[in-house]
């Protein structure tokens, strides 16, 4: 590719993520549990304090009242509030007719939404853990994406599915995955994960007016801790990347809980002298390089960061784009850090299997070698 | 076998072995018409026969107007994939009696959900076949917008994923209050098609899970003809598949699918009590795949010569032209019939070769309904790749 086609590449990029950022600062990432006793008012506007589980309950209200034919489906998510209490309130308020529980039956579930968005509806499925989607992969992924084409556009598919995802809570098998690339990896879907509880509180309401099915991605780990949340204005479109935090040397990027361990990295990296910039992908698919372009454009280095395997990932997507779109900005491979190309080990490992700050600021090391 | 308590006694009340258990599982078949064309229901047929002493002379015609074509139909498709204009056929000779019978007992509003054998199901809900062969000829994923015609829906090719895309859309027509109000003209309820091999899969069960939990306005119907390709229903199921129904909490009817009569009357009634709120209902129809699976297959390799002369004898469309001969019905209808649906045949064969080939810009259309930048940047690739192959073109 020649430098002008990378040019044109880059220009068109950041005019389709063209977006004024004008969210609160994120506090600084802490790793203590916030109590979590509020309740969002619904009717609140301003800017208040929230976790990332109450904004989304809150965001959910907000798409509930907006729009009857916004219904949630999962399961316990009806008087127990679901196991995260990401539900909490919303079925007392809004009858079982709009927030139901279903059987126990995750392909059930999302085939049954299937059905409802062609009469109309806009389901929000809640998959009850991340590793519990698989007996709905085959709706998803044959079923749900593909409506729309196959209807030749007279349908649209407006499902939202929610999946609580990633590590770092200390849980047992099939609770702690990151399956998010599946998703990404077909067609006619969109995927989304939200870093902070600002994001989530709009994302997920953007998510379902979204006419696109939308996999929503919640990082499980990021549900307690609290952050500022402004409810009268979203800043930036639901497929939007964003620098999350300017530096010079190093551009690092990652979604969901990895942003936070992003953002760790780079206080201890400033206390060492090296500047990172941070980027908040937001949006797995489509990504919105423009932001990612133009940082690399200026660091020369880049490194991508997940909590999911890095064999054939989200994280190699990325890699090879970059490579592809600013191959004359780098001055050093695209460096990716992952989990391990193994299943998710028992959870007394986790902390060795999941990247950490260090196992960031390792890679920027190498990408500073260079 | 049993193990002696230390003492040498036996556990009080401990006889040992306990008697086999019942293993063989058995319904009663119901149909109207016999074999040989005579109305004899069966016990469990009686209480239908009014549904069909009501039906005028024209539609007791129209169900075997309907049975040819689709039989003649078929044998143009098949010839048609062997002239290769098709990618491939799914014929449904031997299944006219269930389909049409069934479809015919839907009403206008009634939502229809196909497995891809119902061809004649999707023609009587106003469905022009031809649409049918642009799927099959690979001009298209789907073939037709459900809402402009007869709210037949799309084929679906994994099986049993429209089972549960039809409970949805009950659900869906329940949450909207169009179920038990009493009006002829609102209250609404699906029909999913679905076959014997489709019962084992799980989305099957579920979708049987979901329709009961939420009393759903729903008819399962299940034509089981025999064969799931090459595997025989005795691999599927040990126990007749309509006693389903009753595992999942609904009624559950087995029907000879070869009596179009009693197709018709037994989804008549099961639509019936759907649309009033009596919640949903499987019918198992026995039938048989006269034909191969698909074009691509060949049934002499699994199934014997003497079991296809059995259900030859059993045919829906001669057993039901007895019947209606028996009543009346003169030659020069059947031979009026026979002309209509050869010309129908021929009408579909010669549109279904003027079906074009997609543009492809189709490759991205529709692929998201809201704009998406890799649909933008691949399709504004391939046509700048594609157009400047055409403009150095000798």
């Amino acid at each position: 590719m020649s430098a002008s086609t990378e040019q044109e590449h880059r220009v068109a990029d950041v005019r389709a993520s063209e977006a004024v950022d004008t969210r609160p600062a994120l506090p600084p990432a802490s790793p203590a549990v916030a109590s979590d006793g509020a309740h969002a008012d619904p009717g609140m506007r301003g800017i208040h304090t929230l976790s990332m589980a109450k904004a989304i309950t809150a965001g959910l209200r907000e798409a509930l009242r907006a729009d009857e034919k916004v219904l949630l489906m999962g399961e316990d998510i009806g008087p127990l509030g679901g196991v995260f209490r990401v539900t909490e309130g919303l079925q007392a308020e809004f009858g079982d007719k709009r927030v139901l529980d279903t059987p126990l039956a995750e392909s059930g579930i999302v085939g049954t939404a299937i059905g409802l968005a062609m009469r109309g509806y806009r389901p929000v499925v809640e998959i009850q853990f991340d590793g519990f989607i698989f007996p709905a992969f085959d709706q998803i992924t044959t079923q749900l994406s593909r409506q729309t084409v196959r209807h030749d556009g007279t349908i649209s598919m407006p499902v939202v599915i929610r999946v609580p995802y990633g590590g770092h809570i200390g849980s047992i098998e099939h609770h702690q995955e990151s399956p998010e690339a599946y998703f990404a990896h077909t067609p006619g879907l969109r995927v989304v994960s939200p870093s902070s509880p600002h994001d989530a509180y709009w994302m997920i309401q953007e998510a379902i007016a979204s006419n696109d099915p939308v996999l929503f991605f919640e990082p499980k780990s990021r549900y307690w801790p609290k952050g500022p949340v402004d409810q009268d204005h979203s800043g930036m479109p639901l497929h939007a990347s964003r620098v999350i935090r300017p530096g010079t040397d190093v551009t690092v990027v990652g979604h969901g809980a990895m942003v936070s361990t992003l953002l760790q990295a780079a206080d201890i990296a400033a206390g060492e002298g090296t500047s990172l910039e941070v980027v908040d992908l937001r949006s797995l698919s489509p990504i919105d390089y423009g932001p990612l372009l133009d940082s690399v454009q200026r660091t020369g280095r880049l490194v991508v960061a997940q909590e999911a395997y890095g064999f054939v990932s989200i994280g190699s997507e990325i890699a090879a784009t970059v490579a592809e779109r600013a191959f004359y900005s780098l001055e050093a491979p695209v460096l990716r850090v992952s989990s391990f190309d193994t299943p998710f080990p028992p959870a007394a490992l986790e902390t060795e299997y999941l990247p950490s700050p260090d196992r960031v600021l390792e890679a920027v090391d190498r990408a500073l070698a260079y | 076998m049993y193990r002696a308590h230390k003492n040498g006694t036996r556990r009080s009340g401990y006889r040992g072995t306990v008697a086999a258990r019942e293993r063989d599982f058995t319904a009663p078949t119901v149909q109207l018409l016999t074999p040989s064309g005579e109305l004899r229901p069966t016990p469990e047929a009686e209480e239908y026969l009014p549904l069909i002493e009501a039906l005028p002379d024209s539609m007791l015609e129209q169900f075997h107007r309907d049975m040819a074509i689709s039989r003649r139909l078929d044998l143009a498709c098949a010839n048609l994939q062997r002239q290769g204009q098709l990618a491939l056929w799914v014929p449904s000779h031997g299944q006219e009696a269930a389909q049409v019978g069934s479809a015919h007992a839907a009403r206008a509003q009634d939502h229809i959900f196909p497995s891809y054998r119902e061809h004649v199901v999707g023609m009587i809900r106003g469905l022009d076949p031809v649409a049918i062969l642009s799927l099959l000829r690979g001009a298209t994923l789907g073939g037709w917008n459900p809402a402009e015609n007869g709210n037949f829906h799309l084929y679906t090719l994994v099986l049993a994923s429209q089972t549960l895309h039809a409970t949805g859309y009950a659900m869906g027509i329940q949450f909207d209050g169009q179920v038990g109000t009493g009006d002829p003209d609102v209250d609404t309820a699906v029909l999913v098609y679905y076959g014997d091999g489709s019962t084992s899969q799980g989305d099957a069960s579920e979708a049987l899970v979901f329709a009961s939990s939420y009393e759903t306005p729903q008819v399962f119907f299940v034509q089981n003809n025999q064969w799931a390709i090459s595997v025989p229903v005795s691999r599927q199921s040990r126990s007749p598949l309509s006693l389903r129904g009753g595992g999942f909490g609904m009624p559950g009817v087995r029907i000879d699918g070869n009596d179009v009569l009693i197709s018709y009357a037994v989804t008549r009634q099961s639509l019936e009590e759907a649309r009033g709120g009596e919640g949903p209902s499987l019918i198992e129809a026995l039938t048989y795949r006269m034909g191969a699976h698909t074009t691509a297959d060949d049934p002499t390799k699994y199934r014997t010569d003497a079991e296809v002369e059995y259900w030859a004898q059993r045919d829906p469309i001669t057993r039901y032209r007895t019947w209606l001969e028996s009543r009346g019905a003169s030659a020069s209808f059947f031979d009026e019939v026979e002309i209509e649906a050869a010309d129908v045949a021929a009408d579909v064969r010669r549109r279904a070769l003027d079906v074009p080939a997609p543009s492809r810009d189709r490759i991205f259309a529709h692929v998201y309904s809201e704009p998406h930048p890799l649909m933008a940047e691949e399709s504004a690739w391939l046509e700048a790749f594609e157009t400047g192959f055409e403009g150095g073109a000798a």
